[in-house]
């Protein structure tokens, strides 16, 4: 097979040896050295991923699983593989129990449709928390509004933590189904989500973890949480756009309808009836992401072959570092200070719109996100339009924090 | 030293515009109202005329959003006030132009006019800001539309 994959050396982790390999981290925007703190929003690439992906076009690319020439076997044994990769990375007991979507927003819908939809029934609830991203809200009051069943929304404390009694005063004989997030898109805050499922499970309701901003943080282990689905994106561990996986246990895929018709997804066909593949093709209609799958496969390797004690070291130090250094700045307010948390950081500067703040440090080289992330149940509950948030990868360092506080106080200048 | 198309952005007349919003209330009675919304970063506004022998005798706005926007629909406010319905319509077209950075043409009675908005000219440096200062002006032709369905900048 002529698609090469990294197999790196495992090294001890050193944030100036990962920089090297995001190409990105070299450029400059406005004559400044770019800053970037959006890794939640979207992480940039290696150059191993950039390769990956390109080489599948410059030496290995056909339609998979379909004709039977020496290209489409490569691509096909490819694809294959970065399956199981990502069964790995999730601790799965089987490829066939890892779905390709295009993204959690794909996955979280064809969970909805396919599993839960079907067993919901008027009056039926779906429980949530407050701070979910609304890839993982939308679906669920869409189908639960063509049900006549309800979201219920687990609350955020203070500190922006979920504390379990709130699951244990809401499940009840209505609750069908749990839909987490791992981690915060906006606060950070790290889910008791093994404690969850556990609650859950007790009572027989299954549970869908959203693993959008924790599977960049290290490995997930769907077994040793019991989940029943987990699903992430591509583009936020590294690996490319329009890419991502459903975990879902196979005790559920194998019961599930497809989600959409199409090549790829069949047993036999004719116009009065067609039946199924086992999963995960059943799954997957049309001819996928190939390129990008094979290119995540190697965003796997890549962080599987990373010193994860050091990068864990890394990003509490930067986050402890960060946190010290905004509450520096005069009058800002930092939102969701749990005790544990991602390296994700939101704030704002009061008489300074999140946007007005974004574009000013924007000059200054700094990339954040402004606006209401996406959560706007979240920002409802926080009592804000919009906030500022900075968020770490593995590529970041302390002196990026240090411009983002000297840009965050240029701000405050200008606005005074 | 702070970048000069920053500074461009967020003139001083911006910033007091975005700090102390001109015409920051409701128009009791309004003959015609619309509220708009940016989608993809919340700002929101509604907009109020008093609409009496085809002229703008009285424009406010409540609403709430980033300086740009503010800003926007202060000066906005302003300059439409006194206004005939065509003027305001031929402002809407114009400012549009105005905030890509181009020349806007218009009826030179409206010159005096288009000079005081002349401090928004900054935004067209910064293209992912252009909506928050359309918004306003969105809402505006939408309200003198006579429409219900609230403006969308997308």
């Amino acid at each position: 097979m002529s698609v090469s994959l990294v197999h790196n050396a495992k090294r001890p982790f050193d944030v100036d040896v990962i920089r090297a390999d995001f190409p990105i981290l070299s450029r400059t925007v406005y004559g400044k050295p770019l800053v970037y703190l959006d890794s939640a929003a979207s992480a940039q690439k290696p150059d191993c991923v950039i390769e990956a992906e390109g080489n599948v076009y410059r030496q290995s690319y056909a339609n998979i699983n379909r004709s039977a020439h020496a290209l489409a076997g490569e691509a096909t044994v490819a694809f294959d593989a970065a399956r199981a990769r990502i069964a790995r990375f999730l601790n799965a007991k089987s490829s066939d129990e890892i779905v390709f979507v295009r993204g959690a927003t794909e996955a979280i819908n064809l969970v909805a449709h396919s599993f839960v939809a079907p067993i919901l029934g008027a009056g039926d609830e779906i429980l949530l928390t407050e701070l979910e991203h609304h890839s993982n809200i939308v679906p669920w009051v869409m189908i639960a509004k063509e049900k006549g069943a309800k979201v219920v929304a687990v609350p955020i404390d203070e500190d922006g933590s979920v504390p379990l009694s709130g699951f244990a005063e809401r499940i009840s004989a209505r609750t069908k189904f749990i839909s987490i997030a791992h981690a915060s898109n906006v606060l950070g805050t790290i889910l008791p989500v093994a404690e969850i499922i556990a609650l859950a499970h007790a009572r027989g309701i299954p549970v869908l973890v959203d693993g959008c901003q924790m599977a960049p943080h290290g490995k997930i282990d769907v077994q040793a949480l019991d989940a029943d689905f987990y699903v992430f994106s591509g583009h936020k561990i590294y690996g490319p756009s329009g890419v991502g996986a459903l975990y879902g246990k196979m005790a559920h895929l194998s019961k599930m309808p497809p989600y959409q018709g199409g090549g790829s997804m069949i047993d036999e066909v004719s116009f009065d009836r067609v039946t199924f593949a086992d999963p995960p093709a059943r799954f997957e209609a049309g001819t996928p992401a190939i390129a990008q799958a094979i290119a995540l496969g190697v965003a796997i390797d890549y962080l599987n072959n990373l010193d994860w004690p050091g990068v864990h070291a890394h990003e509490a130090d930067l986050l402890a570092y960060a946190t010290d250094r905004l509450r520096e700045v005069n009058s800002l307010r930092l939102f969701g200070q749990s005790q544990n948390r991602a390296a994700i950081i939101a704030f704002e500067m009061p008489g300074i719109h999140a946007h007005d703040l974004a574009t000013i440090v924007d000059r200054e080289g700094v990339a954040v996100r402004a606006g209401h992330h996406c959560a706007q149940p979240l920002m409802k509950r926080l009592g804000v339009h919009a906030t500022a948030r900075a968020s770490f990868g593995i590529y970041n360092r302390r002196d990026e924090v240090d411009v983002l506080v000297s840009a965050l106080r240029r701000a405050g200048e200008l606005f005074k | 030293m702070i970048d000069s198309d920053l500074m461009d952005l967020y003139q001083e007349i911006i910033l007091d515009h975005g700090r102390h919003p001109r015409n920051h209330r409701d128009v009791p009675g309004a003959t015609h109202e619309a509220r708009g919304h940016n989608p993809l970063c919340g700002d929101n506004v509604k907009v109020q005329v008093m609409l009496v022998d085809d002229k703008l005798s009285d424009i406010a706005f409540t609403g709430n959003g980033c300086a740009i926007s503010q800003a926007s629909a202060s000066l906005m406010t302003d300059v439409l006030k006194g206004l005939s319905e065509q003027q305001a319509r031929e402002l809407i077209v114009a400012i549009q132009a105005l905030l890509k950075g181009e020349e806007p043409s218009t009826d030179p009675a409206l010159a005096d006019a288009i000079d005081r908005l002349m401090p928004l000219s900054g935004v067209s440096g910064f293209p992912m800001r252009v909506k928050c200062a359309t918004l306003a002006w969105h809402t505006t032709r939408s309200a003198l539309d006579g429409q219900t369905a609230p403006a969308k900048t997308e």
